[in-house]
């Protein structure tokens, strides 16, 4: 029986997995909250799949934070790395720039020549970061979604001038008690994940290469237009541009099968 | 002269290792010997052992003593200003503890100002680094060492004459060379050992008394190495990582392990733990040894030199001469001055050698670990 290629992302919030048919189409592409554990969330996907999730049904690579939590993985890989690649296969092999807002870390990926160029990530630091925006979505007491349909319709630009999560969420709390609305005050996150977004992007050496967006913001399309007005460029992204980590994992997968290393 | 040597009230609560480490300086103390101690390689430490005084590093490499330095220190500071403060106060340090003197040196700011807090509690001899490394440069550093020379004599009651600094000049080029020769294995392809065997040999030798013995042992070392090499004995073919920036040892010995845990391996370091302690020889020869001393020390690489044009000559012969495949880059959290160079560096290294850069910013503590892991091997699965 002919195996399927697999790539799993297990992110610190959200776990993402791609099967490849033998061809190298797209056959499944799906995600599951990663919730307390890796391991929690390694067996949803399991449960998900078309095939038992064994070494026998998949040749499979994993990335992400939980990678190693896949045991049966053929391999692990960076998400820096699976991400460029998932962004190639999406998007065509010209050079270009990756932004991948992700739960914890926040990235930009130069792809040039095939491959990973240059890549910036936020230290330990969680200002530009998916939980940026989930701590100050809660504070609001609303969805991510909901955030970007909100922000959309600001009166006035709010501005949050403080990059720390911690710091920004008092300012949030005092931006709320004076009374601002809630359409302003989520305006001012997006803009402030967007400002984080540029300044990453402006360290890179080849800052004048089309952007594409993977991971969980690739359905905010607001946030999309922010990022495009504060780059002065459009942004590109695709339906399954959120899955780009795993869809990297399950190419690479295909490759290394068929080089018979996994 | 009155010189250290009772053991601090809280040794008995030290772990095992701890205790050995005083009671191997207490039995040099206790020879009647005097103990200088330092936390920079612009210390010319050849005086010091003019002075028939051991030279050694003093730790500041844990993060054990953070809480401690906080206490009197700003949170934002190098780690390794707050570490080195922290055992000095503690007495938690052996080696600051049996130290009679410590010379301290106007690097970076922040040493600066935290060695005027730590000469409250301890003998501070302070050197005047000039941050240049003009003819002007070399002839002030040359009169700090003039000073450094009187003031040991007089503090241990010796003479120290000028060939008694030139005999030490030529014990410590020989120690210097033997380690670079050392790692000069590193060139090989593969290499016979792994990065981090050859880190813990320099960083070792930093404690130790004795100049020439250590020439003797690390050179037999070598030897071993390349007779081993010749048989076949080597380690794995990997990519080649050379480290530059800040000073590496004990909690940031992590992003070594980062790289070789990660499929590469360590060939150099362009660092205070290689390249700029051991890789430049003392002219010994010279008619003025203060003046040679001087000029090898000021030719140091370091970030708190402007412009700092040697640091980049020597990344750029190491690049070449150990075929390095990628520079990781390492600077401790609030570094000013090499945090700002980095720009530089990464264009350099990208730009006129070609190959893949990358900076990676730490502490002391072993919380990044994880980001450091993702960080270091998704720039080794670049290259």
């Amino acid at each position: 029986m002919e195996r399927k290629f697999l790539g799993i992302d297990i992110g610190s919030t959200a776990a993402k997995a791609v099967v490849l048919d033998e061809k190298g189409e797209i056959e499944q592409a799906f995600t599951v909250p990663t919730g307390w554990s890796s391991f929690e969330a390694l067996k949803s996907i399991g449960s998900k799949l078309g095939m038992p999730m064994d070494e026998e049904h998949y040749a499979c690579i994993a990335t992400g934070y939980g990678r190693n939590a896949v045991a049966f993985a053929g391999k692990t890989m960076t998400e820096i790395t699976c991400h460029a690649k998932g962004a190639m296969t999406l998007f065509g092999e010209n050079p270009m720039n990756v932004v991948d807002v992700g739960g914890q870390d926040t990235k930009v990926i130069t792809c040039q020549g095939k491959a990973v160029e240059e890549f910036f990530m936020n230290d330990k630091c969680s200002a530009g970061t998916g939980k940026f925006l989930e701590v100050m979505a809660n504070r609001l007491n609303i969805s991510l979604e909901e955030l970007n349909e909100l922000a959309r319709k600001h009166t006035e630009e709010v501005k949050i001038s403080s990059m720390c999560t911690v710091f920004a969420e008092s300012e949030v709390i005092s931006l709320v008690g004076q009374g601002v609305p809630r359409e302003n005050i989520a305006y001012g996150i997006l803009q402030s994940v967007a400002g984080k977004v540029s300044q990453m992007l402006g360290k890179l050496r080849n800052q004048d290469l089309d952007v594409y967006l993977t991971g969980g913001l690739c359905e905010a399309e607001y946030f999309q237009e922010l990022l495009s007005d504060v780059l002065g460029r459009p942004i590109h992204s695709d339906k399954y541009a959120r899955y780009a980590g795993a869809l990297g994992a399950a190419v690479f997968a295909k490759e290394q099968a068929e080089k018979g290393r996994i | 002269m009155e010189l250290v040597k009772d053991l601090p009230e809280i040794f008995a609560s030290f772990s095992e290792q701890r205790q050995k480490s005083f009671l191997s300086v207490k039995e040099w103390k206790d020879k009647g010997k005097p103990v200088v101690g330092s936390y920079c390689t612009y210390f010319p430490k050849e005086i010091a052992m003019a002075a028939g005084a051991a030279s050694i590093s003093l730790c500041a490499t844990s993060d054990e003593t953070i809480p401690e330095a906080e206490k009197d220190l700003p949170k934002n500071l190098c780690p390794l200003i707050k570490s080195s403060y922290g055992f000095a106060k503690t007495d938690k340090c052996p080696f600051f503890y049996f130290s009679d003197v410590v010379v301290g040196e106007s690097t970076c700011d922040g040493k600066k100002k935290m060695y005027e807090l730590m000469s409250e509690f301890k003998d501070v001899f302070f050197l005047r680094l000039p941050h240049e490394q003009t003819e002007k440069a070399v002839a002030l550093y040359r009169d700090e060492i003039v000073r450094l020379k009187d003031y040991l004599e007089q503090k241990f009651e010796v003479k120290i004459t000028e060939e008694m600094v030139r005999e030490a000049t030529r014990v410590n080029n020989r120690a210097n060379k033997a380690l670079k020769d050392l790692y000069s294995v590193m060139k090989h392809d593969p290499t016979p050992v792994s990065g981090y065997d050859i880190f813990k040999v320099l960083y070792g030798s930093t404690f130790r008394f004795d100049r020439a013995a250590l020439a003797d042992e690390v050179n037999a070392l070598r030897e071993k190495i390349e007779r081993e090499y010749a048989e076949g004995k080597h380690f794995e073919k990997r990519p080649r990582i050379l480290i530059t920036g800040c000073p590496i040892g004990g909690a940031t010995e992590k992003v070594i392990r980062a790289v070789e845990d990660n499929g590469a391996v360590v060939i150099g370091y362009e660092n205070c733990s290689g390249e700029k302690a051991v890789g430049i020889q003392v002219e010994e020869d010279a008619e003025d040894i203060y003046e040679a001393l001087s000029r090898r020390y000021l030719a140091i690489g370091c970030s708190i030199m402007t412009p700092n044009k040697n640091r980049f000559q020597s990344l750029s012969e190491m690049i070449d001469e150990y075929h390095a495949d990628g520079v990781l880059d390492m600077t401790l959290q609030a570094c000013h001055t090499y945090a700002i160079e980095t720009n530089k560096v990464r264009r350099f290294v990208t730009e006129e050698k070609g190959i893949p850069y990358i900076n990676v910013e730490t502490d002391y503590s072993q919380s990044d670990i994880g980001q450091l892991n993702t960080r270091v091997a998704a720039f080794i699965e670049m290259l």
